[in-house]
C-alpha cells in the first residue's frame, strides 16, 4: 500500500488521476459519497505548474463529508444537507492546502456522525476494507476504509467518542485522536461541541504524524482551540524507557480472546523493546458508556436545533405555518439514530431531570478525568484495545441501540477527558484487524506517535 | 426498568421541533426507555461535592476585538443557501 513518500517528488496529475482511478475501482465499497474531481485537477495542475508547493506537494487525500469543503456538497450524509453547498472550507483543510495536498472527495459517515458502524448514513452504508460482510466502523468509516483500500495515503475523519479510532482498528489503519483542542473545529458539522475533535488515518505513524502537525495549531475562529503546542519529536529514542499502564479493566472476558490476544503479544513488544509495561486499574471506566449517552446526546440536541429548513439545509414542501416547516423539515432531514439522540438530550437537559442526568453525568466525568490524572501522574503511557471485538457483521447491531454503543465503550472516556489517542495496527484475530490504542496525558501527543513509530520500526 | 410514556415521547418530540410519525413515536419509546435504563447506573456513584467537568481544556475568557468579520463570505452568497429568499431577506409562512 503506497504510503505518502510514494506520491512526493511525482507528477500530481498523474496522482490525482491515479486516485480517481482506484476510488472508482473500489465504488462497491461505498467509502466516498462524491469525488471533487474538478478542484483536485485544477490543483494538481498548479502544483505540476509550480504555482502551489510544500510538503505534501500533489498528494492526494479524501476528507469526510462532514467537513466542509469546495466543489460538491458538503451532506454529513444526511438528507438535511444533501444539496448544502459551502462557500468557505474547514480551518484544517486550508492548512492541509497550503502545504499542497490535493482533496479528491468526501467519504461516508454515519448521519452527522451518529453512529458506530457507518450504517445510519442516508446515502447508504460503507464495507470493510477487509471483509466486505462487515461493517467498516464508524462513524469515520468512509475514510478508514479509503485508506486501507489504497485508494489515498491519508484521509480525514473526526471523533467524538471513538469515530476515528473504531473504524481505524476494524480496518487495520492507525487513527489519530488529538488532545481536544488542538485542531481547529472551525467549518465541521458540529455534533458533540466538548469532544469533537480533527484526526487523520494514515497506513503509518510517520505519515499520521507529519498530517497531525499540519492540522495542528490554534485558529481565532474556534475559541476552543488550544495555543500552538504539538512539535514532533525529531528523535524518537528521545522518549526513553516509558512506564505504561495496560488498562486492566478492558482486558476482562468481556473482550474477545483473540482481540486480548493481540494486545497481550503488543505488550510483549513493548517489554522488549525497554518499556516497563503493567496492569491498571479504571473503576470508572465501566460508567464512562453512561457519562457520554447523557453529555454528546444533550450536546447534539443544542448543536442541531439549528437545522431547521430556514436559512440554509432541506426545507420541507407545501408547509402553511412555521411550526410545520420546522417539524417537517427535521423529521425529514434526520435519521433514526439522530432523532433518538436529540430526544435524550431534550429529556436529560429539561427542567426536572437536568440534576438528575447532565448534571449527575457532568460530575462523574469529573471523577473519571481525576482517576485518569492520577494515573498520569505515574504512567507515561496507558494501553488498552480500542475495541472489544473485531469488526462486527453489516446489520449484526442495527436493531438494538444499546448494542451498538457498547462497541465504544474503550474509547469514550478518553474523549471525556479530553486526552489524546491513538489506534495503531496489531495484527489479526480470525482474519480480521485488532488495533491497540495508546493512551497519552493532554497535550502529549508527541510521545505517541514517537512509541508508535519505533514500535513499528520493531515490526520490521 | 426505566419507563417513558407515549405522552412523553411526543412532548419530547414537540420541545425538539421533530414531527414524527406514528411509528416512529412506537420504536423511539422502546430505544429511549433502554437508553435511560442503561445509563441509570451512574446513581450508584457518589457524587456529592463533586464539580461538573463542563470543559476539559482549562481556557476561560478567550477575548477577541469587537469588530464585524464577514468571515470571507458575503450576504449574497449566505442568502444562496436560503431555500427560499426575496428581495434580500429569507422567506418562510407567514408567521401570525
Amino acid at each position: 500500500m503506497p504510503s505518502i513518500s510514494y506520491y512526493q517528488g511525482r507528477s500530481a496529475l498523474q496522482n490525482v488521476q491515479e486516485a480517481l482511478q482506484a476510488a472508482k475501482k473500489y465504488d462497491k465499497y461505498h467509502a466516498l459519497l462524491h469525488l471533487t474531481e474538478k478542484r483536485a485537477l485544477e490543483r494538481a495542475a498548479q502544483v505540476d505548474n509550480g504555482a502551489i508547493s510544500g510538503r505534501l506537494a500533489g498528494v492526494p487525500f479524501v476528507v469526510k463529508d462532514n467537513y466542509l469543503a469546495l466543489d460538491g456538497a458538503t451532506t454529513a450524509a444526511s438528507r438535511m444537507l444533501e444539496d448544502f453547498e459551502t462557500p468557505l472550507q474547514a480551518t484544517v483543510i486550508e492548512r492541509l492546502e497550503q502545504e499542497g495536498a490535493i482533496c479528491i472527495g468526501k467519504t461516508n459517515l454515519d448521519s452527522f456522525a451518529h453512529g458506530s458502524s457507518t450504517e445510519n448514513s442516508a446515502f447508504g452504508l460503507t464495507k470493510n476494507a477487509i471483509d466486505p460482510t462487515k461493517v467498516a466502523g464508524g462513524s469515520s468509516g468512509g475514510s478508514a476504509v479509503a485508506v486501507a483500500l489504497g485508494i489515498v495515503p491519508f484521509a480525514l475523519g473526526t471523533d467524538t467518542g471513538g469515530s476515528i479510532r473504531q473504524p481505524a482498528s476494524f480496518n487495520g489503519v492507525v487513527g489519530v485522536k488529538p488532545t481536544y483542542g488542538m485542531s481547529s473545529r472551525f467549518g465541521v458539522v458540529a455534533m458533540a461541541s466538548s469532544t469533537d475533535v480533527m484526526g487523520c488515518f494514515a497506513l503509518n505513524g510517520k505519515d499520521a504524524e507529519l498530517v497531525t502537525e499540519i492540522m495542528a495549531g490554534n485558529d481565532p475562529k474556534d475559541m476552543t482551540s488550544l495555543p500552538d503546542y504539538f512539535k514532533p519529536l525529531e528523535d524518537v529514542s528521545s522518549i526513553g524507557s516509558l512506564k505504561i499502564g495496560m488498562i486492566g479493566d478492558f482486558m476482562t472476558e468481556d473482550t474477545d480472546s483473540g482481540v486480548r490476544e493481540r494486545v497481550t503479544e503488543y505488550v510483549d513488544s513493548l517489554k522488549m523493546a525497554g518499556h516497563s509495561v503493567s496492569t491498571v486499574k479504571l473503576p470508572m471506566a465501566k460508567y464512562s458508556l453512561a457519562m457520554y449517552y447523557i453529555i454528546v446526546p444533550a450536546e447534539i440536541a443544542s448543536n442541531l436545533a439549528r437545522y431547521d429548513g430556514v436559512r440554509y439545509g432541506s426545507r420541507a414542501k407545501d408547509t402553511t405555518t412555521l411550526d410545520e416547516l420546522y417539524g417537517l423539515s427535521r423529521d425529514r432531514g434526520f435519521v433514526a439514530e439522530s432523532k433518538r439522540r436529540i430526544l435524550i438530550g431534550n429529556y436529560v437537559l429539561s427542567s426536572g431531570y437536568f440534576d438528575a442526568y447532565y448534571q449527575k453525568a457532568q460530575q462523574a466525568r469529573q471523577l473519571l478525568i481525576d482517576e485518569f490524572d492520577a494515573l498520569f501522574a505515574e504512567f507515561d503511557v496507558l494501553l488498552s484495545p480500542v475495541v472489544p471485538t473485531t469488526a462486527f457483521g453489516i446489520g449484526e447491531n442495527t436493531d438494538d441501540p444499546v448494542k451498538m454503543y457498547l462497541s465504544d465503550a474503550m474509547t469514550v472516556g478518553v474523549s471525556l477527558a479530553g486526552l489524546p489517542a491513538l489506534s495503531v495496527p496489531a495484527g489479526n484475530a480470525n482474519g480480521m484487524p485488532v488495533g491497540v490504542q495508546l493512551i497519552g496525558q493532554r497535550k502529549s501527543d508527541a510521545v505517541l506517535f514517537a512509541l508508535a513509530k519505533s514500535m513499528e520500526a520493531t515490526d520490521d | 426498568m426505566h419507563t417513558i410514556s407515549r405522552d412523553d415521547i411526543i412532548k419530547l418530540a414537540t420541545l425538539s421541533s421533530l414531527k414524527l410519525t406514528d411509528e416512529e413515536i412506537d420504536s423511539l419509546q422502546v430505544d429511549v426507555g433502554n437508553i435511560l435504563s442503561y445509563v441509570e447506573q451512574l446513581n450508584e456513584l457518589d457524587t456529592k461535592d463533586v464539580t461538573p467537568a463542563y470543559q476539559v481544556t482549562g481556557l476561560s475568557n478567550v477575548f477577541r476585538k469587537d469588530v464585524i468579520n464577514s468571515g470571507e463570505v458575503s450576504r449574497e452568497q449566505l442568502l444562496a443557501l436560503a431555500p427560499d429568499s426575496q428581495d434580500l431577506q429569507i422567506k418562510v409562512p407567514k408567521v401570525l
